[in-house]
């Protein structure tokens, strides 16, 4: 293989986002970023891949409207060859058709790669559109869902774990491949690695670059509001003397619920 | 050019099928249009008059034996060629790992937006679909209209209910479609041992977390789960780190709604709250009083859940009596 093509996404760590009570708004501008969970399992089959079959190079493509150079730096600390990162002011308000658009034609530029790689979902929008969209644009073989790859000759063979089966697929490469996080637990780079990484090439190109027309990302999705759900929850706690008691206490309360028993 | 028209249902999966149809029934007749079915497969007509019992006014019926089984290629074909040449206004797929990237590979296909996994759906007054989802890992709801049609959502499984059948009269389309040149090969299926009872059908979920020190300590859920009649389940790091499960609950796993969820040394990470969150009451037993289970539990327990677990086991036994 030549080259493999990692797609990652910058993306709010979910982990650590706040939400303001009195308005459900999230707080999301500031919110912390990293990679997401799912992408840098790609990126850990993508390096494991090199490691085993060597001679292969890999680029990662990042779209972001705003600057992701610090999460880029991670993934060539991981592994990576070399970072794409397509930044643009104008993907503020990029949905996963534009999204797909931009990553297509950063690919296109690119160029000269056998596999591209792509978590399932993202950590943030979990929508799990961007792969298959991608892959449809640019007209060549998917197989998603994806928790173990391999690669002979020309070939891709994946796992992909359906909802009550276990599915084997090939395709004929150029092909993506979406994976979802039980594939492999993803490295963390050592400080030799990183040192290493900060020599590495990060390419940046602004959607200009690459003759993005502006019409085609404009958001096909109008997000309405997005809120904090509302808790609602009784949130009692039970005490009392003894383990016992307690039991006893939340037992009563149960059945006069109406949840349990009849 | 003209408008486009009526709402339609597709999924490979009967059930879902099913249960989406009931809920595109409302839509169209929200939107005084038609409700069709797009079926696709191969000796279908019984399903065919299934779908139109359970509301379909029209079902689109593509039945040849090379649609025996999904293949993404093959059956994309077929929705990209029969939305080109009707028009929907509405396109609802069932979201399933099949299910979702062909929604989202039509979506691009006829240049439109696609909402994924929408667990609620309505029609404003300005006659749009409006789609609800859960996003931020979690964090939030995101409400979302389209401003491309067909307005293509998927839906997932469990999100609406499946309708009573009803005599109701529809009518019956056999299309021929060809099948378009697969890009993939599917070498070897092999069913996935699943648990003979889905967790979501559960009434009651008792569920553990890393809390839960050995792999055979799963016996003490085991029994109250038996007083209880409810169902076992765990967290992610339970199946995924340890291995000791093979499902788990949470965003990445099942989404539950149980009328009693019971979560036993689970810590309460978003991901896994985004799985429980409607449930009718959550209980929470954790050591550590600071845990964030216990800001979204009804009840809450601060204790070991190895002595909280055998007591509740014997009061519920007594007072159920």
């Amino acid at each position: 293989m030549k080259r493999i093509i990692v797609c990652l996404k910058q993306a709010v760590d979910v982990s650590q986002l706040k939400v303001d009570p009195s308005t459900r708004q999230l707080l999301t501008a500031i919110a912390p970023k990293k990679i997401s969970d799912f992408d840098k399992n790609a990126l850990e089959e993508a390096v494991r891949m090199k490691e085993k079959l060597g001679g292969t190079e890999i680029c990662t493509v990042t779209v972001s409207a705003e600057d992701a150079k610090t999460v880029v730096r991670e993934a060539l600390a991981m592994g990576a060859d070399r970072a794409y990162l397509i930044n643009d002011a104008g993907f503020k308000e990029i949905d996963t058709s534009g999204t797909a658009y931009v990553l297509t034609e950063a690919i296109k530029r690119i160029g000269g790669y056998d596999l591209i790689l792509c978590g399932e979902t993202s950590l943030d929008s979990f929508s799990g559109l961007v792969a298959p969209r991608l892959a449809e644009s640019l007209n060549i073989p998917q197989i998603t869902s994806v928790g173990k790859v391999s690669v002979e000759g020309d070939t891709v063979t994946a796992e992909r774990t359906l909802e009550d089966a276990v599915e084997t697929m090939k395709a004929k490469m150029p092909a993506l491949v979406s994976v979802t996080r039980e594939i492999n637990q993803p490295r963390i780079p050592s400080l030799m690695m990183i040192m290493k990484a900060s020599k590495k090439e990060i390419v940046t190109w602004t959607g200009a670059d690459l003759g993005i027309q502006k019409e085609k990302i404009n958001a096909k999705i109008d997000v309405i509001e997005v809120l904090a759900p509302k808790t609602g929850r009784k949130k009692v706690k039970i005490t009392g003397e003894n383990v016992t008691e307690i039991a006893e206490k939340l037992a009563k309360a149960l059945i006069q619920e109406g949840i349990v028993g009849r | 050019m003209s408008e486009n028209n009526g709402v339609w249902v597709f999924s490979e999966k009967f059930d879902l099928f099913l249960e989406i149809l009931g809920k595109a029934r409302e839509l169209a007749d929200r939107l005084q249009t038609e409700l069709a079915a797009v079926l696709i497969g191969s000796n279908m007509q019984e399903k065919a008059s299934e779908l139109i019992r359970y509301g379909a006014d029209k079902v689109y019926l593509i039945d040849s034996p090379v649609f025996e089984r999904f293949q993404a290629e093959a059956y994309l074909g077929v929705l990209h060629d029969l939305a080109l040449n009707y028009r929907p206004e509405i396109m609802l797929i069932g979201s399933t790992k099949n299910g979702k990237p062909l929604a989202a590979r039509l979506a691009t296909r006829l240049n439109v937006g696609c909402v994924p996994d929408c667990a609620r759906l309505n029609i404003d007054d300005k006659k749009r679909l409006i789609g609800e989802r859960m996003t931020y890992g979690g964090n939030a709801t995101a409400t979302v209209a389209f401003r491309t049609k067909p307005q293509i959502a998927t839906v997932p499984p469990r999100a609406f209910e499946k309708p009573e059948p009803k005599d109701h009269k529809g009518q019956l389309i056999r299309l021929d479609v060809k099948a378009e040149e697969p890009k993939t090969e599917i070498v070897e299926t092999r069913p996935l041992e699943i648990s003979s009872v889905r967790i979501e059908e559960a009434e009651v979920i008792i569920s553990c977390g890393r809390g839960l020190e050995k792999k055979e300590d799963k016996v003490l859920l085991d029994e109250l789960a038996t007083v209880l009649c409810g169902q076992v389940g765990c967290s992610r790091p339970l199946a995924e780190d340890r291995k000791w499960f093979s499902e788990w609950v949470g965003l990445s796993g099942h989404k539950v709604r149980p009328k009693l969820y019971i979560a036993c040394g689970i810590s309460g990470v978003i991901q896994h709250v985004a799985g429980i969150r409607d449930s009718k009451v959550i209980v929470a037993v954790n050591k550590d009083e600071q845990a964030p289970i216990f800001e979204i539990a009804d009840y809450g327990i601060v204790g070991n859940l190895y002595e909280v677990l055998p007591a509740l086991k014997e009061a519920l036994k007594k007072q159920l009596q």
